[in-house]
């Protein structure tokens, strides 16, 4: 047996990690989640405004990570939405664009009674502009001077959210969601953090170490990974029982019960992997 | 000639950027240097283009193995950027019907929303996942107890794997929230799983990467005062190009 796993062909680990993935996910497996301090504190973050407050939705990030982060995106975007919340749209990234009518199509799909038709008076998309954290220093400085039109091309004078908006210093809370760099560590640095702005973000995995010394002093809080947005879900589900018919509103927690699998598999294989090391060290194999 | 200016143009918008934090009278000139800046990146747009075809172009016309490969990028960037510019598909916008070219190049239904939603998003979202795959491959063969650094890394590693999922609760969600020695302060529920995974990562790691973060600001800080100053002049190329 161990002579067949030292020479295992890595097409059944990759079959096991597929199987692993895929029935969970078939079979729309859920567990309750508690939501950590981490997670209401962003919670709390969005629901502590008053209704109608104003929040910028940054999206940076790429259909190669929606995976982890579109359900983060999505939840802020309800969230927001049931506070009735103004909110500016916009991504440092070129491929951002899409990720936003994303959540521009829950508004006007899931809250109509509130976004239908409401584009310039509850919702504006800023669309992206290439500058990285040059960008983020003229917009929280001098929103004009970076952005002059909507994605439309329709001047930012003459849209009733963004008419009497010098800066987003001025708005009541910065919710970002990040795949990488322009992302949550340049809103830190250049936005959030020189200018007091109350800052949430939503991250990958492998960002959450680098954004967590950066908690609670200059962010609010952090969702970290698809975790961190299925006990987002969980919070907002808790509070707002109306979305725990919505399947939709359940894209994070969905994606636990994958998660669950396929990570008791990778310590399985690590386990696997060790037994076998120490059989052949055991053989004389390894010195 | 060649270095003077560009040295100049760097320290006179650095130092101006830095003055911004420091003098209000700076600010407006800092957003003037930053909105110069945001147009030099849009320019770099069309500079890594000039620079995917140039590469590809030459693995093509030098016939290097793979060659194939840069005909089907070139090929598929050529189609894209015709697609985007001439807004194929996109209806003009409302406000403007009379302009054919009005819409936005992103609208739904258009080729280009195609493109990006169709094949774009497919594309990247799996080799996204393909990662799911060659680290499960990785963890079987190299992750391995050799020495004692490698076991904390792994046992770690275990822990945060678990803590991370609903695994957690099954395996040590029973665990009372009582003392374990009298009032010494450590509860059997610190020992949960997912309480040991948050231990690990706000009172290990996150004093780590705040002395990392510091050490990489000062280096940032040290190396920009080199560039702003002239002494270091690596980014305008090697002495022979100058």
């Amino acid at each position: 047996m161990l002579n067949f796993l030292q020479h295992l062909d890595r097409r059944w680990i990759f079959l096991l990690m597929f199987i692993a993935v895929a029935v969970p996910l078939i079979m729309g497996t859920t567990f309750p989640e508690t939501p950590s301090p981490q997670v209401l504190a962003v919670f709390d973050a969005v629901d502590n405004l008053p209704d109608g407050s104003n929040v910028v939705m940054a999206l940076d990030y790429d259909p190669a990570s929606q995976g982890e982060l579109q359900p983060m995106a999505s939840a802020f975007a309800r969230h927001c939405a049931i506070k009735k919340h103004n909110i500016y749209f916009m991504t440092l990234w070129p491929q951002g664009i899409s990720m936003i009518q994303k959540s521009i199509d829950i508004l006007q799909e899931e809250y109509p009674e509130t976004y239908k038709g409401k584009y310039g008076t509850k919702y504006v998309n800023l669309g992206f502009r290439a500058g990285n954290e040059g960008v983020i220093k003229l917009v929280v400085e001098d929103l004009k001077k970076s952005y002059s039109t909507d994605i439309h091309g329709t001047n930012l004078d003459n849209i009733p959210l963004t008419k009497n908006l010098k800066n987003i210093q001025q708005v009541d809370l910065l919710c970002n969601v990040s795949a990488g760099y322009p992302g949550s560590q340049e809103w830190v640095l250049y936005g959030s953090s020189p200018f007091d702005i109350p800052t949430v973000v939503g991250c990958t995995g492998v960002q959450a170490p680098t954004m967590l010394p950066y908690i609670p002093d200059q962010l609010t809080g952090m969702l970290a990974a698809i975790k961190g947005a299925a006990e987002y879900e969980q919070a907002i589900i808790n509070v707002y029982p109306q979305l725990k018919n919505n399947p939709n509103a359940k894209e994070g927690l969905i994606r636990m019960g994958p998660q669950l699998v396929a990570h008791i598999l990778l310590i399985s294989l690590i386990f696997l992997g060790n037994v076998i090391y120490f059989w052949e060290r055991k053989q004389g194999l390894h010195q | 000639m060649k270095r003077t200016i560009p040295l100049l143009i760097s320290a006179m918008t650095g130092f101006i950027l830095i003055g911004t934090a420091f003098i209000p009278r700076f600010v407006d000139w800092g957003n003037i240097a930053m909105a110069w800046f945001n147009l030099l990146a849009a320019f770099a747009f069309i500079l890594g283009g000039g620079n995917l075809l140039k590469m590809q172009l030459q693995k093509i016309s030098a016939q290097q193995p793979g060659w194939g490969y840069a005909a089907v990028t070139l090929i598929a960037f050529f189609i894209t950027l015709f697609v985007g510019l001439a807004k194929v598909g996109v209806h003009p916008n409302v406000n403007f019907p009379e302009f054919t070219w009005s819409g936005d190049y992103l609208q739904e239904d258009g080729a280009f929303w195609w493109l990006f939603e169709y094949i774009f998003t497919p594309l990247s979202a799996t080799m996204f996942a393909l990662l799911a795959f060659y680290i499960s491959s990785a963890a079987f063969r190299a992750f391995r107890a050799k020495n004692t650094e490698a076991t904390i890394l792994l046992i770690i590693a275990v822990i945060i794997l678990l803590g991370r999922t609903y695994a957690s609760v099954w395996l040590t969600g029973w665990f009372p929230d009582e003392f374990i020695l009298g009032e010494s302060g450590i509860k059997y529920s610190d020992f949960k799983l997912q309480n040991l995974s948050e231990i690990i990562m706000e009172d290990f790691m996150t004093p780590g990467m705040r002395a990392i973060k510091i050490g990489i600001a000062l280096g940032v800080a040290s190396t920009s005062l080199k560039v702003l100053l002239g002494v270091d002049r690596s980014y305008l190329g090697s002495d022979q190009e100058a």
